[in-house]
């Protein structure tokens, strides 16, 4: 079985990535899916506002997905539901799983990752306490609320201000829970603004900053959790321990991008994304393997999935047609290294090749912190070449720039890029 | 009337199950959990000792260098997971040279073979993790890493098809003596015995003294521990302790049989014989006393869970293993605290041996010595991965994402002697939600298949105790 580009994953990256590629020319597509339909963690998301950037309305989840839905059957995409990709090897032969088809075997010329990501769970967080039923990966509980039609518990504590967390803050007030205090450990919630106001604001529900959970009780079911306050090292400050009781402790503790298969085919890993290192072509550090959405880095909205998952299949189909036609100077030029410095965590990509730019790569990255009036500096090899000032920028809210070619060629002897955090004196984080 | 009843279906019990189901007996296992390996056996650190710490002359000395050898032979018949890893005992510093040349002479007087001191250079060219300040280290080649889900259940459905009958949730509240053996009460009914082995774990002196005189102490004394991914299971291969103080064996660096990374245990006497609960200054502990042995600590952020469990330490130190002096036909098991996985395949022998004093037991003819386990799709090789694909495609379909269980090899944990009813049973027989996102994508799933095949709804389907309904 051989096929010019397989995707791995269809939710909302696999989904457009698909779209692009086909629209680039490249027929032999499928995408390979584990669930029971396309469209990923998006048909359990049933809020709206999706796809404000894409389609300049608010759709819910399922809607945004069924719109890539409706154009990759229009488009006659193959794509194969109830199938899960076991293995990827370096020369991208990708092994996969299904009732209808068994165990297979497909020669992909390109391949792109759209696995998304996982939730980080309890265990990763060393919370001591019991081990009892009702503790929930903040998605998991989404799933069974919103797909299964189960509610998972009554009186709700939530550990984690990340989207999903408040996102289900709300989804389990409407449903006739009571969500007695959504803690977090660090100073600021890690999630969208509108999300706070939307979700807690508006239910009267506390965030509880600079909180964790130090307990958690019940041997069977959960009976409560102790909440304490955390010191600026995160560290609980003993003597504000204070007991909640509740029989479900929801966690929203942060995602991981599921790269268990990437790492399998020698795809390097960036260690702050948990994603592949990746050039402005989306290309990973193996030749043909591009990646793309939560997979290559966790993002905030799916409009800017799809946007990226675009020009990773788009760059994927640009691949197998230079391979086709015996381009082989494809290896040529250096690949700059992007760092993000001061307080810039990550950048994606993080190399570049500046001759291989068509006019414009678009950066993404995060800071560490809330930072107030800073300003963003792009640096080429030592020296600044653009300022851009922020009234202000947050851990939570991916910020983006575009580096234009003739900026990065006007440098002779380009060794590094990077976006730098430069911070106001006067001002103090948080 | 049975001839016996055995109180527990931990490992020892389910061990004493096994062998006892070799005869013509009526036996019987009475659990207050609703499944086996629910207490001490499902949270211990997994290791077969080589045999060199305890005392010689020791009960735990006579088991475990038999139990060790008898391990490899027992994983073939039974078809559970036990890789002979070896083991090592680091010694930190010139001055406690002399305790590391002690475990040494006590393991010659036990009877553990191939034992070599190496100095601290040559320990860390076999495992080149180790902390910069290893002196010296005791390598018992012998030593090896079991799964101790898959041997307590591998013994409790070889008894099970053999006939012995298992009741679950059915906590023992009282025994009485009567003319010809013992009435016991529980939860759900009595039933009546001629004899009785006492496996209850942390809870043997309590059904002890509900027919002895003779004291008996057992103290719950909780180990915590940290589990980590599969990335960094190759930190080391060998099973790497510090030289044991009077709590124990101390802090362990492991691999795990299924390929994780293990630190632990700690050791604190609790009250609670239910204390199940991990706690910030014992996963600290465990942290800080790992990183002794280890020249660098695997990143927080490769663990994926923390537990505890509680072993039961009897006062004086050693496995009691005997009938009651006062209370004929009630065997005592208990203080089964490590080495006592270790000892599990020879315990059961050892128990009958002392009921033959007695009187004879019949053999059986119709035995079945072998139990066939449930396949692991993920470590298979491909032609038999496709072979059974073609007969069950249910085995196509993955269920854990993470270690790469399928729905056939659920349904077989389901379906097979003894079948897993909750999520935690289905765990421990398939390793189904016990990988890195630790159930998150797999229990919808898997909560689904358990209520089809149980045909109930599946707001009755439980994570593991009566308490536990996870919607």
């Amino acid at each position: 079985m051989c096929y010019d580009v397989v995707i791995i994953g269809g939710g909302p990256a696999g989904l457009a990535a698909a779209l692009a590629a086909r629209e680039a020319g490249i027929e032999k597509v499928v995408i390979l899916e584990r669930d029971r339909e396309l469209g990923g963690i998006l048909n359990q998301c049933i809020h709206n506002g999706f796809g404000l950037h894409t389609f300049k309305e608010e759709l819910t989840g399922p809607e945004y997905a069924a719109r890539f839905i409706e154009k990759v059957k229009e488009q006659n995409i193959e794509y194969r539901l109830g199938t899960m990709v076991i293995q990827l090897s370096e020369d991208k032969v990708v092994t996969a799983m299904s009732r209808d088809l068994g165990l297979y075997h497909i020669q992909a010329k390109a391949v792109v990752l759209a696995m998304g990501c996982r939730e980080r769970p309890r265990g990763a967080l060393g919370i001591p306490g019991y081990r009892p039923s009702g503790i929930f990966s903040a998605g998991t509980a989404q799933r069974f609320v919103n797909v299964e039609g189960k509610m998972p518990g009554k009186e709700v504590v939530i550990l984690g201000s990340g989207d999903i967390g408040l996102i289900m803050a709300r989804r389990m007030t409407l449903e006739g829970a009571k969500v007695k205090a959504v803690a977090e450990l660090m100073p600021y919630s890690g999630g969208l603004k509108r999300n706070i106001v939307q979700c807690l604001n508006d239910y009267g529900i506390p965030l509880e900053l600079s909180h964790t959970v130090v307990d958690i009780k019940g041997k069977e079911r959960v009976e409560g959790v102790v909440l304490a306050r955390v010191d600026e090292n995160r560290r609980p400050i003993p003597g504000t321990e204070e007991e909640i009781a509740c029989d479900t402790l929801l966690l929203s503790v942060g995602l991981l991008p599921e790269n268990g298969l990437s790492s399998g085919a020698g795809v390097p890993i960036d260690p702050v994304t948990s994603g592949p290192v990746v050039d402005e072509s989306l290309e990973t550090g193996v030749p043909g393997v591009f990646a793309c959405g939560n997979v290559l880095h966790v993002h905030d909205l799916v409009d800017y999935v799809s946007a990226e998952a675009g020009n990773a299949g788009r760059h994927a189909a640009e691949y197998v047609k230079a391979q086709a036609a015996g381009n082989s100077n494809r290896e040529s030029g250096f690949a700059v290294p992007l760092k993000g410095r001061g307080g810039v965590r990550y950048t994606v990509p993080q190399k570049i090749h500046p001759e291989k730019l068509e006019e414009s790569v678009l950066v993404r990255f995060r800071v560490d912190n809330v930072y107030r009036n800073v300003q963003l500096e792009v640096r080429l090899n030592d020296s600044v070449v653009r300022v851009i000032k922020k009234r202000m920028v947050a851990p939570g809210e991916m910020e983006e720039l575009r580096l234009k070619k003739e900026e990065l060629q006007s440098v002779s002897d380009l060794k590094e890029i990077s976006i730098c955090l430069v911070k106001n004196e006067q001002e103090v984080p948080g | 009337m049975y001839d016996v009843i055995i109180i527990g279906a931990g490992v020892t019990g389910c061990s004493v199950a096994r062998t006892l189901a070799k005869y013509k007996l009526r036996v019987a296992v009475l659990e207050k959990e609703s499944d086996v390996c629910e207490g001490t056996s499902k949270a211990n650190s997994g290791i077969v000792h080589a045999g060199f710490d305890a005392e010689p002359g020791s009960r735990k000395a006579q088991l475990n260098v038999a139990g060790n050898e008898k391990m490899e032979e027992l994983s073939k018949e039974l078809d559970f997971s036990f890789k002979r890893n070896g083991s090592m005992v680091l010694c930190f510093s010139e001055e406690n040279r002399p305790e590391l040349e002690k475990l040494y002479e006590n393991g010659k007087k036990n009877g553990v073979k191939e034992l070599r001191i190496l100095s601290g250079e040559e320990a860390r060219k076999i495992e080149p993790a180790l902390s910069k300040q290893v002196v010296a280290a005791l390598l018992a080649p012998t030593g090896g890493i079991v799964c101790p889900f898959g041997l307590t259940i591998a013994l409790a459905e070889n008894a099970y098809v053999n006939g012995v009958e298992f009741f679950f949730e059915h906590g023992v509240t009282g025994i009485e003596k009567t003319d010809g053996g013992y009435r016991i009460t529980t939860e759900q009914g009595v039933f009546e015995t001629r004899m009785i082995v006492n496996a209850a774990g942390v809870y043997a002196d309590k059904v002890h003294h509900m027919v002895s005189a003779a004291p008996m102490e057992i103290v719950a004394r909780k180990g915590e521990y940290n589990l980590y991914d599969k990335q960094v299971g190759g930190l080391v291969e060998h099973t790497i302790f510090q030289l044991p103080t009077k709590y124990g064996k101390g802090v362990l660096v492991s691999p795990t049989v299924h390929g994780n990374l293990l630190l632990g245990p700690t050791a604190t006497d609790i009250e609670d014989k239910e204390g199940v609960n991990t706690t910030g200054t014992g996963l600290l502990e465990v942290s800080v006393k790992a990183a002794e042995s280890l020249c660098t600590m695997p990143s927080g952020r490769q663990m994926i869970t923390s537990f505890a469990g509680l072993r039961a330490h009897e006062v004086n130190g050693d496995f009691i293993i005997q009938e009651a002096p006062d209370a004929a036909g009630f065997y005592d098991v208990a203080g089964i605290e490590s080495p006592g996985l270790t000892c599990a395949p020879v315990i059961g022998e050892y128990v009958a041996g002392l009921m033959m004093e007695k009187e004879t037991f019949a053999l059986k003819d119709d035995f079945v010595a072998t139990r066939k386990g449930i396949v692991h799709m993920a470590e298979l090789p491909e032609e038999e991965q496709k072979a059974l694909i073609a007969k069950d495609p249910s085995y196509a379909v993955v269920v854990c994402r993470c270690e790469t269980v399928t729905e056939g090899e659920i349904l077989d944990a389901i379906r097979r002697p003894l079948g897993a009813k909750t999520l935690d049973g289905v765990k421990r027989r398939t390793r189904a939600g016990m990988g890195r996102c630790q159930a998150g994508f797999c229990s919808p799933k898997t909560m689904e298949l358990l209520a089809k095949e149980w045909n109930v709804p599946v707001e009755e389907i439980r994570k593991s105790g009566r308490g536990s309904h996870v919607l």
